[in-house]
């Protein structure tokens, strides 16, 4: 091979101008490409993401199938009330998430503005309820490690009187249960205030026009994450809250 | 071993021995483990003897100055299936050869003598059933199974006897168990070999393998005078386990006469062997272990009895045959009067050690 | 079918003038770049830095073991030591060495892309990655750690007062930047390859980092929630681990083995890939079963996540997971085998030369095959209960990582080092380098089996009297070994100013990365590339080099 010729070929060609259609990053071919490939990163991240929350839930199975009482009572102490609110609120904000990604592919910014607004607002709503859930369990004293207290577990409980109280061993066992439900709903929870100031980011940009000129890649990437946090909810909700609430 | 002369074998062990490159063999096992080594030494020698041929011979006869022109070839299915099916073939033979020793070494025989093993940082604290104790070493008779039953107060920790050929963690909250059976008289090391903290390598210690008769000496010379199940005994009263375990008819816990060993049914309707990990962990987590037929009411003893307490209960109610001297100490406690009877030559009004000092 | 292939005058050759290196100047050129190759030099030299250091640790450990008693230093700072070894050599150096460096540069390239999917990602990788570096040495220098890399619960959470949750962080931190890179990676495989490039025609280096990619994708975020509940539990006190609330420490054991069993295998697969691409370049012929070498790989990754608990054996996992442990371990011993055998068969009727790379994949092929067949031994249950956390299983693991990925990573920097950099590297003190490696790690680590039998325990600071005369020449190895590595770190810089110019192709090697310049452009390809031959098809690159077809570029 000549070095000499492909030295001058490279150095005369150097950087060929393509005719970049706008948004198109130039190591990619067409903006179709370039679509796919941020869609499949995405769903990659969220696979990562599954496998992040799949210890969790994996301990969970475990420690549940152990010390079923013991969650069944800790689950019991939950606020369930807020708990179904919160669910309500993460459906709503999954539906304006939608609605944005529509507005988006529409191209109607009065919209998207409105509905990333609208989800920012839920969102925070969320987080707000779960900081007063967790407020609520430090007063009880439900907290492992920092403030815990059996008391609650191994009386009968003014919250849920068909309980009959604990044995002490198997109330010790209830810091298990709220030490998963705090690293569930924390992890989760971080989600959350990761994803909120992810959209404050994205409502600036959309404020200044972002998103509605057929660019939609990063909105639709966010509701793909954001539908994500809202689906750990749907499993977390049950799996902590709901456990034999009907008995 | 059993596939070749045993001259031989003791002749080939001696002199990797004299080398220092071999350990001791102290043990019924350690043949078997050493053959099951020295076979896959020889696959592993043959493999790499195979790839250094290959690789040695194809460079030489085909380096570029002998064959400068490459000839290109795609590949042979028959061959990749060669390599594949005998390399598995010989893994095959190690993986079952492996598990069968696994399950000797880890399935101790029923008529194995038990010795408590309790291991905290840095150190192994042994309690033999007659109630001697050793800090760092372990002294066992030649020719009987001894079978460890281990815990551990703090972390992981490890025991480990390389002239043995065993090993086994040692795991806090809950008994792991290793059998063997020494065979040479002699003293063998004794390592921690999960590392625990700070002074890990300090955490050795020996075993001391001892013909019959010297070890009868040994435990008679170092009796402490009160059994390990004496000792269970006076906390099994002390601890007002006797008020509700003492096999009467309307007595409010299970009889505990032969129980170590039995099939028990829970109160969910499953049947579980009751081991020694068992009745330890009944001690501590009750409602976990609720026997069947019995009500809830035992509370948990978790952070009033000592891992060596815990130790002394279970061996006591391994050795409890009959209900008779449950029924003693209870008439006993009750007019104050002490029984030097064996085998509870204690009072039970005595602190028994192995309670926690709240 | 047969090809004769003459390697190029290199007296000719000139560098280029505008190539990756000199189109933009300036440290911000740099540290801000998206190129993918930029990342790959900013990676190799942050790796070869934590390298050192963590090589200086062992070091410090050797010299510790040279007399029985523990003399050099205290117990705790030789426990600081050698867990401050291990968390660096895993995962500042053998998790990210061939992927984030060689993979990084080459994978687009191999692949007939510009760049990674994502550049931006790979910038933010290499930034997590010195964070997490720059973590660890607050940890080291504010008093160190001592948990092992293993971070074992319950002494991390309870037991020790040294800098857990810094290390602990560090690894976290470090471990993003391993999911990006995977993330990157089957991307870029997947969605950008060149018109014609099937997956058939990647070269095997683009499948073992496929597979590598894929083990670091999944099993990362396990490892990154095990370090989130210890450090919760060591600074709240949550109870998942902690016998005493009623957690189980062994729980903690299977989320840890979970993902650093499949670790080593991130850690090895990169390697092998370096080895087919170097034994069919220098025996000018084609990887002999290329589908089962490519298929072999993946049977790696999806077998090495069912085989965590091996690592468990003697901690009383039940007898029935310890037998189907052991056996899905003796599966994937076989795949290696198989790789091992075809690249022995690659050699059969080739055309060899013996260039420095080369000498290193001989040494990959020895050490490995070590280092595979001990596995064996850990694997079968009886006999991992003798030699499981003695020396044995320290030689075990040092003959796969060391023996085998360092040697491969050394062996993919010599072989690539004219397409990074466009000069040559130095070959007679480079065979010397090679060699002494060689020697160094056979003295260094096999003297460790025999000591492993002989049982003795590893992180032990200070051992029985009778082990010296082993550790003795261990230490001698050891002092061996680290001038091979001095080597090459003296004579590549060198060679980054006085080194003979290499030409686009000076190993007449067939991948795309060696049909463009070298160094290369910014954008890799003045044209997208069209693939029409397989990969190793010498008859296409006699061809073509026969037509003097200028364009190879395009």
């Amino acid at each position: 091979m000549d070095s000499h010729a492909l030295a001058a070929q490279t150095s005369e060609t150097g950087h060929i101008e393509h005719a970049h259609p706008p948004h198109l990053r130039h190591h990619f071919e067409t903006v179709e490409q370039q679509r796919e490939a941020a869609s499949f990163g995405m769903w990659l991240f969220l696979l990562t993401e599954i496998m992040f929350f799949g210890g969790l839930f994996c301990a969970y199975l475990i420690y549940r199938n152990w010390y079923y009482p013991a969650f069944v009572v800790g689950s019991h102490q939950l606020k369930i009330w807020a708990g179904t609110t919160n669910t309500g609120v993460l459906i709503g904000s999954s539906f304006t998430m939608a609605m944005a990604v529509y507005s988006s592919q529409v191209r109607n910014r009065a919209a998207l503005i409105g509905y990333l607004l609208l989800t920012i607002v839920l969102g925070t709503v969320f987080l707000g309820i779960k900081g007063y859930e967790w407020h609520d369990e430090w007063e009880h004293h439900h907290v492992p490690g920092l403030n815990f207290s059996v008391s609650d577990f191994v009386h009968t409980s003014a919250a849920y009187p068909e309980d009959k109280p604990l044995p002490l061993d198997m109330a010790e066992k209830t810091q298990v249960y709220f030490s998963l439900y705090f690293a569930m709903t924390g992890m989760h929870a971080l989600h959350m205030i990761i994803g909120v100031s992810l959209l404050i980011i994205l409502l600036a940009q959309a404020w200044g026009g972002a998103y509605t000129d057929g660019h939609m890649t990063t909105i639709e990437n966010f509701g793909l994450y954001w539908h994500f946090v809202d689906i750990i909810w749907i499993f977390l909700f049950p799996l902590l809250y709901l456990i034999s609430r009907h008995q | 071993m059993h596939f070749i002369s045993p001259v031989l074998w003791q002749f080939l062990i001696k002199w990797l021995t004299n080398f220092a490159i071999f350990p001791p063999e102290a043990s019924r096992i350690a043949p078997d483990v050493d053959a099951f080594y020295f076979y896959l030494i020889g696959i592993s020698v043959v493999g790499l003897v195979i790839v250094g041929l290959l690789v040695g011979v194809f460079s030489v006869r085909y380096r570029k100055e002998r064959n400068p022109e490459a000839t290109q070839i795609e590949g042979s299915t028959l061959l990749e299936a060669t390599w594949t099916i005998i390399p598995l073939a010989l893994f095959m033979v190690s993986f079952v050869w492996g598990a069968l020793l696994y399950f000797r070494i880890y399935n101790p025989p029923t008529n194995a003598m038990n010795v408590y093993v309790v291991g905290k940082q840095w150190m192994w604290k042994v309690e033999h059933p007659g109630g001697q104790h050793e800090i760092n070493s372990l002294h066992v008779p030649i020719n009987r199974p001894v079978q460890l039953t281990m815990i551990s107060q703090d972390v992981f920790h490890s025991f480990s006897i390389p002239a043995f050929r065993v090993k086994r963690e040692v795991i806090p909250g809950r008994y792991s168990t290793v059998w063997f059976e020494a065979t040479a008289p002699g003293t063998y090391h004794l390592f921690c070999t999960q590392y625990c903290g700070t002074l890990h390598s300090q955490m050795i210690g020996q075993v001391v393998a001892m013909t019959p008769d010297d070890y009868q000496a040994w435990i008679s010379g170092s009796t402490s005078g009160t059994s390990l199940a004496q000792n269970g005994e006076r906390l099994f009263a002390a601890l007002g386990c006797n008020s509700c375990h003492n096999g009467t008819p309307n007595a409010h816990g299970p009889s505990l006469a032969n129980v170590i060993g039995s099939q028990v049914q829970l109160a969910n309707g499953t049947y579980t062997t009751a081991t020694d990990a068992f009745v330890r962990d009944s001690i501590l987590n009750p409602t976990l272990h609720q026997v069947a037929g019995y009500a809830p009411i035992m509370p948990t003893y978790q952070g009033q009895v000592s891992e060596e307490g815990l130790i002394s209960l279970v061996e006591y109610i391994r050795r409890l045959d009959s209900n008779y001297r449950i029924d003693q100490t209870l008439n006993v406690s009750e007019t104050g009067a002490g029984s030097d009877a064996a085998p509870a030559s204690g009072t039970s009004t005595s602190t028994a050690s192995g309670m926690v000092k709240q | 079918m047969s090809t004769i292939v003459s390697l190029p005058d290199q007296s000719t050759a000139t560098l280029p003038k505008v190539s990756y290196l000199n189109k933009e100047y300036g440290l911000k050129s740099w540290l801000l770049t998206g190129d993918h190759k930029r990342i790959a030099i900013l990676y190799l030299i942050s790796i070869t830095f934590f390298f050192f250091i963590g090589g200086a640790m062992a070091g410090l450990i050797r010299l510790e073991l040279l007399t029985p008693a523990s003399d050099l230093m205290a117990a705790d700072t030789y426990n600081k030591v050698f867990t401050m070894h291990g968390i660096i050599m895993v995962f500042l150096f053998l998790v990210p060495s061939v992927p984030a460096t060689i993979g990084n540069f080459l994978i687009p390239i191999m692949v007939g892309a510009k760049d990674l999917a994502f550049p931006k990602i790979n910038l933010l990788s290499w930034y997590l990655y010195i964070a997490g570096g720059i973590l660890l040495m607050t940890a080291l220098i504010s008093g160190g750690v001592d948990t092992g890399w293993t971070f074992t619960t319950p002494l991390s959470t309870h037991y020790l007062n040294t800098h857990v949750i810094t290390a602990g962080l560090a690894v976290f931190v470090a471990g993003f930047s391993s999911i990006f890179t995977g993330l990157n990676f089957i991307v870029t495989i997947h969605r950008m390859r060149a018109p014609g490039m099937t997956w058939f025609r990647l070269p095997l280096f683009v499948w073992s980092h496929y597979a590598a990619s894929i083990l670091m994708v999944l099993g990362t975020p396990v490892l990154a929630i095990t370090l989130v509940l210890v450090i919760l539990e060591r600074t709240i006190g949550i109870g998942v681990f902690d016998p005493a609330k009623g957690g189980d420490p062994l729980l903690f054991q299977h989320l840890f083995w979970f993902y650093s069993h499949p670790a080593v295998y991130i850690m090895i697969l990169p390697g092998m890939g370096v080895i087919s691409e170097v034994i069919s370049t220098f025996s000018r012929k084609r990887v002999f079963g290329y589908t089962a070498v490519a298929f072999s790989s993946v049977a790696i990754a999806v077998f090495g996540f069912f085989v965590w608990a091996h690592h468990m054996f003697i901690m009383g996992v039940s007898n029935y997971s310890a037998l189907v442990f052991s056996l899905l371990t003796m599966l994937v011993a076989v795949p290696s085998a198989i790789k091992i055998f075809n690249w022995a068969a690659t050699l059969y009727k080739g055309s060899i030369t013996f260039e420095t790379p080369m000498l290193y994949a001989f040494g990959f092929m020895g050490l490995f095959t070590i280092g595979g067949l001990t596995g064996v031994f850990l694997g079968s249950l009886g006999m991992d209960i003798h030699l499981t956390e003695t020396y044995f299983i320290v030689a075990h693991f040092h003959f796969v990582m060391v023996g085998g990925m360092l040697m491969a990573y050394l062996s993919g920097v010599h072989f690539w080092w004219p397409k990074m950099t466009g000069r040559m590297y130095p070959e007679g003190l480079s065979k010397l380098a090679a060699v002494t490696t060689f020697i160094g790690f056979i003295l260094t680590f096999f003297p460790q089996f025999i000591l492993g039998y002989l049982g003795m325990p590893r992180r032990y600071a200070a051992y029985p009297p009778e082990f010296q005369v082993l550790n003795v020449f261990s230490t001698a190895g050891a002092s061996v070994l680290g001038v091979g590595y001095l080597l090459p770190l003296l004579y590549l810089t060198w060679s980054l100013k006085y080194g003979a110019i290499a030409g686009a192709n000076p190993w007449q090697a067939t991948g795309l990365e060696w049909q463009i310049q070298s160094p290369p452009l910014t954008e890799n390809f003045v044209e997208t590339p069209i693939v029409t031959h397989e990969a190793y098809d010498y008859e296409w690159l006699a061809h073509k080099t026969e037509h003097d077809e200028v364009e190879t570029v395009g």
